[in-house]
């Protein structure tokens, strides 16, 4: 059975319409249910001591005072802990030589970041278990501690965990061709050095855990603001002892996630321990300054890049340095190495050039744990690469477009791998180029901004090319010895009233998952989308999958969904065939009735069916299958990934005198392949962008050279608001993957990949009159008056 | 922490219409009132000082940062949370047109994004959409971009300006 996408007029054409999110309107009536909204009998809550040094032993701890305060149950340490809940180590077999030291659920010995839990305080009320962890004395030892990236395996830096050796967490070089002859003989070699700065998800919900352990049933509960329920079903099972059929992973509304909320935090982890020591209840909800110190952050790197260049604008040759610095621990259990990793996977992407070498550094400091944030790696390597092919372009004189032109894989080139060895099926970065210069008249707009320059206004146009890793397989984790399930699944049941109801292993943090596999549901069995009725996130009920990570949602759920529900569709058509002595291939299922498929005659409604499998079974002839319940599994094989493409442009406006950036608009034409809702995904786009955008104009966590983080709240950390941000167009091009029916690929990591170096490469096309030049991101006034020379301190 | 700060204080007020009383702890915070003690969990908690507007609620006709008052201030105030204004149907249109437009994703915002946008449609007139946009530049989101929450908020004043002069 297959689905004729290319007629818009098929019957129950719902993939690839506008439909509304059965979620949405419970969400904008206060009926969400996040974590904090429940509330169980007995139930307690947890607060955390937390390291207010970046290093430092930990002596005694002395709680009397703290279990003194009316309303404290149980005050915990890390030794306490560590008796019920063993520790972790964050490594991949594949990152070859990547280490980190074992990880405990509160620190035992040494804390070892601004924010590491030390002390636990569990009390009655959330109150009172803050006035009581204020109260919990620590005997810390001050050490010396790493914060500076650059110099962290310098032989006086001190080694932040002696058993390690040294400070460098991971190292990758990868080399492709001759690239010092490449570099020798290049027309023009171009070079720079570039910053992005250490970010955090800012989740508007914060990270939040309730645990309940029912020793009657030995069964563990946890409601978890979480991307991956079976992965934390794993875990949780693994470092408390407990078989993983015992613990189930409920995830309801989550407020955000971003990537944020796909990690181990060791603070979540000491929750579902105390709640098993405690047999009742715990409730941890961080606040918005432990989201600063513990929430991942990411992003951190500085990178030093050349390019080579021909006469004629081919790229002859890259080279890239990149370095970053992890925090203390890899965070568990997918590492804190994706990150440089994927900056050498993804430089160059767009690109058919031959020559090619990256290297990524990976060093632990005396910092929040690093990990994986939306659109991993690729803000960074679509800057750094983006970055230099606007400054080789505009050391030929030539156009940014035209140099993009003449590098960009030709649209019949697929399928091909690349210099950094990642294969794709099949890119469109010249239809894309072709359609975003027509969205934003690029020959108008350039005509704008020189008749604008002769009267003193400063525009810049930023253009950025860009691949997108989706749809991972087993090659992103599995392969490495995680237990992260690449795979997913969905059951799909038709019950008595002809209603459906799917199950899927992803999961919704907004984006619409749900919506989507109602479409999709609903097109494979052939019904509204109104009568399909998705149940995500409960480890319990739904089918063992990965969950929300890596924009796999769509591309490989979505095809789960689509199976199961075709093979639900068979089997219904199965009994109809015989109560109404027709060939199966002469029926179909349209809007919810079977009908005949040549004409559309209503043959029966799916409820009459229901009624006679589920109550008046005794009619159909014995041995008939009538099973009404169908489950499909999918994962990816060909490709380890889906790559999608696209192009942005940022348009905007400099202001020399004060150093400011005006965001004017921006436009974005990606092609994740069969897009299911348009508007979900043009939203996943302009989300994402304005994510890049913080990360180009505003976002950065300070820290001072002794490890004080020093702008832990959202008056100092700026994040972008509505007033700041600009009106977005969004275009797609369609190129379906073959790997799947469906043909989807990921969309939700696009805009923020592409959006930094858009406007990085507009600012400097704004200042290049000037013979100013910013590579450090956030572009902050400050920054661009130093690059203009306007100050000098 | 001080006994006299330990002390509660009697609150008689009107949630949603309905009458209330309540004897608080002179600390608690009234985002917290309204979630803990009267199980209205529409609001949420953000930021706890005021930057993020996820607790915005109306008081006494006005949009207030839940987390910035404190529970016994609203002794005799007239308090309206998202489940109140939902059942009353005022801001019915707003809200279809945050589902159509899809000017939510995660949803943690919306309660506040809504009872800011509300008090900026009740001011009548067609607000341009910078005007829009520094309306709600108190509230964050991180889920849309804010574009589509523009789109819903711009559409219903002109639905609503149209209606008038009709």
């Amino acid at each position: 059975m297959t689905i004729s996408f290319g007629n818009p007029d098929r019957p129950n054409s719902y993939i690839g319409k506008t439909v509304p999110r059965p979620n949405a309107p419970r969400l904008v009536q206060g009926r969400g249910k996040y974590v904090d909204d429940i509330v169980l009998p007995r139930m307690a809550h947890v607060v955390f001591v937390r390291s207010p040094y970046a290093h430092a032993g930990i002596g005694s701890i002395n709680t009397v005072e703290a279990m003194a305060v009316k309303g404290v149950l149980r005050v915990f340490t890390g030794a306490d802990l560590a008796k019920v809940c063993t520790p972790w180590v964050a490594v991949l077999a594949h990152l070859k030589g990547l280490k980190s030291p074992p990880q405990h659920a509160l620190a035992v010995d040494r804390a070892c970041w601004v924010g590491d839990p030390v002390v636990a305080v569990v009390a009655n009320t959330r109150a009172a278990a803050e006035e009581a962890a204020a109260l919990v004395e620590v005997d810390y030892t001050p050490l010396p501690a790493v914060t500076d990236m650059m110099s962290a395996l310098d032989t006086d830096t001190p080694v932040l965990h002696p058993d390690m050796g040294d400070n460098l967490a991971f190292r990758r070089l990868h080399e492709e061709g001759d690239v010092d002859a490449a570099f020798a003989k290049a027309h023009k070699v171009v070079e720079a050095r570039f910053k992005t700065a250490r970010h955090t998800g800012v989740t508007l919900e914060p990270r939040s855990i309730l645990v309940d352990w029912n020793p009657a049933e030995a069964q563990m509960t946890a409601w978890h603001a979480t991307q991956a329920p079976h992965m934390m079903q794993t875990v949780l099972a693994k470092h408390l002892d407990l078989p993983e059929g015992r613990v189930r992973v409920i995830c309801d509304d989550v407020g955000g996630s971003y990537g944020i909320k796909v990690h181990v935090y060791p603070d979540e982890v000491a929750t579902a321990a105390i709640a098993k020591i405690m047999a009742r209840p715990i409730k941890f909800v961080a606040d918005r300054l432990e989201s600063f110190t513990t929430d991942i952050h990411a992003r951190d790197h500085e990178i030093g890049g050349r390019i080579a260049v021909d006469k004629d604008g081919k790229i002859l040759a890259m080279d890239i340095d990149d370095w970053t610095a992890i925090g203390a621990y890899s965070v568990y259990p997918r590492t804190s190495a994706i990150e440089g990793n994927q900056v050498v996977n993804l430089c160059g992407g767009p690109y058919d050039f031959a020559h090619y070498r990256a290297q990524t550094s990976v060093v632990f400091q005396n910092k929040t744990p690093t990990c994986q944030y939306r659109a991993v790696g690729h803000p960074i390597a679509v800057a750094v690469t983006e970055g230099l092919v606007d400054m080789a372009a505009a050391a030929l004189d030539m156009d940014p477009v035209e140099i993009r032109r003449r590098n960009m894989y030709a649209d019949d080139a697929y399928p091909v791998t690349s210099p950094a060895k990642m294969r794709f099926e099949g890119l469109s970065h010249h239809a894309s180029m072709t359609k975003l210069l027509e969205l934003m008249d690029y020959d108008g707009l350039r005509a704008e901004q020189a008749e604008l320059r002769k009267k003193g206004i400063h525009r810049g146009i930023g253009i950025a090319s860009f691949i997108e890793l989706t749809n991972p397989s087993p090659f992103m984790y599995g392969i490495g010895g995680a237990r992260i399930s690449a795979q997913d699944g969905c059951t799909v049941r038709m019950d008595p009233d002809g209603s459906i109801v799917a199950l899927s292993g992803v999961t919704e943090q907004g984006q619409g998952t749900e919506a989507m596999l109602s479409q999709i549901v609903a097109e494979g069995v052939g019904v509204s989308p109104a009568k399909v009725r998705v149940i995500t996130g409960d480890t319990q009920v739904t089918p063992y999958g990965g969950g929300t990570w890596a924009s796999r949602g769509a591309g490989i759920g979505g095809e789960a969904a689509l199976q199961s529900a075709m093979a639900l569709k068979a089997s219904i058509l199965e009994v109809a065939g015989s109560m109404l002595q027709s060939p199966v291939e002469a029926l179909d299922i349209r809007d919810g009735q079977v009908v005949d498929s040549a004409t559309g005659e209503a043959r029966m409604p799916l409820e009459e069916l229901g009624r006679i499998v589920y109550f008046r079974g005794d009619t159909l002839p014995k041995g008939l299958p009538r099973e009404l319940v169908q489950t499909r599994h999918f994962i990816t094989s060909d490709y380890p990934f889906a790559f999608t493409n696209g192009v942005q442009a940022s348009y905007l406006e400099v202001d020399i005198g004060t150093g400011e950036v005006k965001l004017l608009k921006h436009w974005c034409v990606e092609d994740c392949g069969r897009i299911i809702n348009p508007q979900l995904v043009d939203e996943q786009i302009r989300g994402g962008i304005v994510q890049g955008l913080g990360g180009a104009l505003f976002e950065e966590i300070h820290y001072d050279e002794d490890g004080q983080l020093l702008n832990g709240s959202m008056a100092d950390y700026l994040v972008p608001m509505a007033a700041e941000m600009p009106d977005m167009v969004v275009g797609h091009v369609e190129t379906p993957t073959m790997e799947s029916a469906l043909g989807a690929k990921g969309a939700g990591e696009a805009g923020t990949a592409g959006a930094p170096a858009a406007v990085m490469n507009a600012i400097n096309d704004a200042l290049r009159p000037i013979g100013a030049q910013v590579t450090a991101m956030p572009f902050t006034p400050e920054r661009i008056l130093r690059a203009m020379g306007q100050i000098e301190d | 922490m001080t006994e006299a700060f330990r002390d509660r204080i009697d609150i008689a007020l009107t949630v949603n219409g309905e009458a209330v009383e309540a004897r608080v702890p002179a600390s608690r915070h009234m985002i917290d009132f309204l979630r803990l003690d009267l199980g209205l969990t529409g609001a949420h908690s953000g930021c706890e000082h005021g930057v993020c507007g996820a607790c915005t609620i109306h008081v006494d006709g006005q949009a207030v940062r839940g987390c910035l008052m404190l529970a016994a201030q609203a002794d005799g105030a007239e308090v309206w949370t998202l489940e109140g204004l939902t059942e009353s149907g005022v801001i019915r249109d707003l809200q279809d047109a945050f589902v159509a437009r899809n000017a939510l994703q995660c949803g943690y915002c919306t309660p506040g994004m809504l009872a800011s946008a509300m008090d900026l449609l009740e001011q009548g007139g067609i607000p341009d959409r910078a005007t829009i946009r520094e309306h709600l530049s108190g509230n964050y989101c991180r889920c849309t971009g804010y574009e589509a929450i523009i789109d819903a908020v711009e559409g219903v004043a002109k639905a609503r300006a149209g209606k008038e002069t009709a």
